[in-house]
């Protein structure tokens, strides 16, 4: 295997590792925890690393993976005091645990390999380096391994817990009363994301797993509409944005776990812009047409609300409908001829009537409004 | 009859789907109107449209015969409690005193007349001893209680209270209320948003009957028959017979 | 004293004390992660404020800084505005993607200009050591900037946190006043990054502000107070770090300004915790107490002083609003009553004055 593919591979199936959880997390609105989460291992792989002075050793993974849970456990015991919100709560934690971390780097891990910048931002071009043998024999990089792992790992705990966390995603309470213990399985979601955050940080960096597990599930969800898609889709989304953010990496000579987050942003901007339903340009569209369409049934509900009434005439006249509707006159304009292209209004002298199919329209419009709509 | 507030042919969309269709209803001046309707009716709406906080798709409204124009501060409003964030660091009588912010000017402060005129809303729903306590720590019908005052240091011709009852101990209702009645002796107009039936007829002398469309708007006695609540609220719910209540 | 130190310390205390204040502005919002994601997006635009200009000015940087910062807000705005994703999700993201790229300028920086680049990561974590004279009069400028708008604005500004829809029947210009916020934070952002970093800066703008909420329940004073708390930590922080060597600046301030927070919460008057948990032990005590003399009088006008009596009599002689069961099974456990079954409770001591 050549490194370049080395390195994507293990590039790709971080983004996949990644996306799993991070699919959760942003249906639970959990998305900062990841972010608090990712800032807050720091502390336990300083303090795994001066009792092992090996970073790849799985004590490591352990000891962030706990300061990863302190983390959350932290914030919901400070926001459960009644005297910070939420926000300031992670506000509050996640900076002082990293500061705790920066510190015990400065103050005794100045000697040997382990800054704060490769934390936060790894160096997914190390990864051909560091190589598992066994028996003289050559296995790949460790990283590929690693991420192979924690990828069927995150996998296997959501098939199997698959309509436990969903049920707990939608609905905390109903999952109670069945038995599956939500805050369990909250627990178990935020070690897996931990454990995920610190197996991938060595590679990617922490801002980059961050990256990997909001954005990908976020823009699936502008496309997904069942749960299954949406798994599948935040898969499909994070491994493709790893292949082009490698690419240009490797084009431009830059930092490849920067241009893999980049490349989310683009991917996520391209599918918010372009989605066939709830795309920019889509949405855009749709309103200008439903502008137009809702106004024109204003107009004919206000024809028909004013037929039989004294004022019926007044009501009706060319003139002075559209200072009743507060209509600008060339508005009104546009909207009677689109009327009266469709056959439901008509326009005799000055006075503007209802056709027989305009008023059925009418009518079937407005049995949908009041009040089957709106019950009591 | 003199209107405070006409509303012609009102029409409010949330993403063309409509909150308030071809609504036409009047409210008079110096009387208490009531806004009753079902859940999802469009009441808040139409108290925000009045207000110009929402921006209606068609249709006009006129308050005592003109535009609406905030910078008159003719209309005082009082939103729903739940509306706001109750651990905001403030007291009883920085809220109250909020209400003349509006006439104070860009770049001055609220001098004695305004604090004065706080104090004086504070003494009139009954808070004036609890002018220093952080808002945290009201119950209920005190939070209400310092909303009615902000609205009254305002000075307002008109008031547009937002469900004011709602989930209130009974001392501050008859309390509310008694502030209410002193302000329509005082000539002044009062628009509530209502949800409990058996006693609009007691409370009020104008109603306006709303789900979506306006149902019926008039003098309670004329509009507030059995007939207009079951349009107004579908039928589906067994409405009690309008009871006048004697006192 | 030596002039480098004191132009640190001075450093550090009046970005503690513009950040405190108007991050309170922000927290008071509910909006204090806002903060973090300003503060990471920031990289690239200093980064490419660099690019651009060759530049190292801190006033160039910090320029830099507060477009690419205010970028990402208006980007999560606007995902806001037109899809269904969350604030929280829609924060994450930003955050990351435009870090993300702040790293790949900063690579591409070190291809292309070299060694002329040295420093720029500072920003990762801040170096307050590198604070020059010119930085604090930047600094003392945009504070006073600052100052002067919080000053001019004081009551429009508080009745916007408070009631939107209420300022805005009031005739105020809602949206121009929140954009007034927004700049504001972003200065406050901006101000504090050479000296504690893109990654720590949220915790400048969130702590103060979280404690200075404990003291007081006005306003002015909680601005005030956070103003205060920054400048303290500030000053200390950098004092602190000056006393040996390898001990950055940035972390130390903000676990201080942590350590104050954390205090805050526990011992504030009227808010702290701890004086919560005193005043419900009395509130225990009284209410033990009350519910003792309650029995031993039933036990005084009782022919039989032993005799039982049903949750029921206790509930009511004490009001319905008494939580009597807790507090029964409480003075079981210090076995002062005992329970027999089907008949009530029963004093384990016979009651003075008893016949």
């Amino acid at each position: 295997m050549s490194p370049a593919l080395e390195i994507l591979l293990v590039a790709m199936l971080t983004a996949a590792a990644c996306a799993l959880p991070g699919a959760f997390l942003v249906l639970r609105r959990l998305s900062l925890v990841s972010d608090a989460i990712s800032h807050a291992v720091l502390p336990g792989i300083v303090l795994g690393f001066f009792l092992t002075e090996n970073l790849q050793h799985p004590l490591l993974l352990v000891m962030a993976g706990a300061s990863g849970l302190l983390t959350v456990y932290l914030i919901e015991l400070l926001e459960k005091t009644g005297r910070l919100r939420e926000d300031t709560a992670i506000g509050l934690v996640f900076p002082a645990l990293f500061s705790v971390g920066v510190l015990l780097i400065a103050r005794f891990a100045g000697q040997v390999h382990l800054d704060t910048d490769a934390v936060l931002l790894g160096e997914l071009a190390f990864v051909p380096f560091d190589r598992l043998t066994w028996r003289g024999i050559d296995l790949g990089p460790r990283a590929l391994w690693t991420m192979a792992g924690l990828l069927l790992i995150n996998a296997l705990l959501i098939r199997l817990l698959y309509k436990e966390l969903v049920l707990a995603t939608f609905d905390a309470a109903t999952a109670a009363v069945l038995g599956f213990r939500p805050v369990l399985l909250h627990y178990l979601l935020m070690g897996v994301v931990a454990v995920t955050v610190v197996a991938a940080f060595h590679a990617v960096g922490a801002i980059l797993v961050i990256a990997l597990m909001i954005g990908p599930p976020a823009a699936t969800l502008l496309l997904a509409r069942r749960m299954p898609t949406y798994l599948a889709g935040s898969l499909l989304f994070g491994v493709l944005s790893a292949v082009p953010g490698y690419g240009i990496a490797r084009l431009l000579d830059v930092s490849i776990a920067g241009s893999m987050a980049t490349m989310v942003g683009t991917l996520f901007c391209l599918v918010w812009l372009l989605a066939p339903e709830t795309g920019l340009l889509a949405r855009w569209r749709r309103h200008r047409r439903q502008q137009r369409d809702f106004a024109l049934d204003l107009l004919l509900l206000h024809l028909l609300h004013h037929e039989h009434r004294p004022e019926a005439t007044a009501e009706r006249h060319r003139a002075t409908l559209p200072l009743h509707l507060n209509w600008t006159d060339e508005k009104f304009a546009r909207i009677l001829e689109e009327g009266q292209r469709r056959g439901w209004l008509r326009l005799e002298g000055r006075v503007v009537h209802l056709t027989e199919a305009g008023r059925r329209h009418a009518q079937k419009r407005m049995e949908t409004l009041t009040p089957a709509q709106y019950p009591a | 009859m003199k209107w405070a507030i006409e509303i012609e042919d009102l029409t409010v969309a949330y993403q063309q789907q409509p909150v308030l269709w071809d609504v036409d209803a009047a409210i008079p001046t110096g009387q208490m109107t009531a806004i009753v309707g079902p859940n999802g009716a469009g009441k808040s709406t139409l108290l925000k449209a009045v207000l110009g906080i929402v921006r209606p798709a068609a249709g006009r409204i006129r308050v005592r015969g003109r535009p609406f124009r905030a910078r008159e501060r003719l209309v005082a409003y009082v939103p729903q409690r739940a509306e706001l964030d109750w651990d905001f660091p403030a007291t009883v009588f920085d809220v109250a005193l909020m209400g003349t912010y509006g006439r104070v000017g860009w770049l001055r402060r609220p001098g004695m007349a305004e604090r004065a005129r706080a104090r004086a809303a504070l003494e009139r729903v009954g808070m004036a001893e609890l002018s220093d306590r952080p808002i945290g720590q009201l119950s209920g019908g005190q939070q209400q209680r310092v909303l009615l005052a902000r609205a009254l240091a305002q000075e307002a011709e008109i008031y547009l209270l937002d469900e004011p009852f709602q989930g209130v101990d009974a001392p501050t209702e008859a309390t509310l209320l008694d502030v209410l009645r002193w302000l329509k002796q005082q000539g002044k107009t009062i628009v509530v948003v209502h949800h409990d039936l058996s006693t609009v007829a007691e409370y009020f002398d104008w109603v306006v009957l709303l789900n979506v469309q306006c149902i019926a708007c008039g003098p309670v006695a004329e509009a507030f028959t059995p007939e207009n609540l079951r349009r107004t609220y579908g039928g589906r719910m067994v409405v009690p017979a309008p009871t006048v209540n004697p006192a | 004293m030596d002039f480098t130190l004191r132009i640190v310390m001075t450093g550090a205390a009046l970005l503690g004390l513009i950040s405190g204040a108007l991050g309170t502005l922000a927290v008071l919002r509910r909006q204090g992660l806002i903060g973090d994601a300003v503060a990471h997006a920031a990289l690239p635009g200093i980064v490419l404020a660099f690019l651009l200009s060759g530049s190292k000015a801190p006033v160039v940087l910090q320029l830099g800084a507060a477009v690419s910062g205010t970028l990402a807000l208006l980007w999560v705005q606007a995902i806001l505005r037109t899809t269904r994703i969350r604030f929280d999700a829609a924060l994450g993201m930003a955050l990351a993607v435009f870090f993300g790229l702040g790293v790949v300028l900063l690579s591409a920086a070190q291809h292309m200009a070299g060694a002329a680049q040295a420093g720029l990561d500072r920003f990762l974590f801040g170096q307050a050591a590198t604070l020059l004279r010119e930085d604090l009069l930047v600094m003392a400028a945009a504070g006073l900037l600052a100052f002067v708008l919080v000053l001019a604005f004081w009551k429009e500004i508080q009745l916007v946190l408070f009631d939107e829809a209420y300022a805005a029947t009031l005739g105020l210009p809602v949206r121009r006043l929140q954009t007034l916020l927004i700049v504001l934070l972003v200065m406050a952002i901006v101000i504090g990054l050479q000296t504690v970093g893109v990654v720590l800066m949220s915790a400048v703008i969130v702590a103060p502000a979280a404690a200075a909420r404990q003291w007081s329940s006005r306003y002015g004073r909680v601005l005030l107070l956070a103003g205060l708390f920054g400048l303290l930590s500030g000053a200390l922080g950098a004092w602190i770090s000056s006393l040996a060597p390898r001990l950055p600046t940035g972390p130390l301030i903000v676990l201080l300004l942590t350590a104050l927070a954390l205090l805050s919460v526990l011992v504030a008057p009227a808010r702290g915790l701890l004086w919560q948990y005193i005043r419900r032990r009395r509130a225990r005590e009284t209410a033990r107490q009350a519910l003792m003399a309650v029995l031993q009088e039933l036990a005084r006008h009782h022919p039989d002083a032993e005799h039982p009596h049903p949750t029921a009599t206790i509930q009511a002689a004490l009001g319905t609003d008494v939580p009597v069961e807790a507090i029964l099974r409480d003075l079981e456990r210090r076995g002062q009553v005992r329970y027999m079954p089907d008949q009530g409770w029963q004093l384990t001591e016979r009651p003075p004055h008893t016949p």
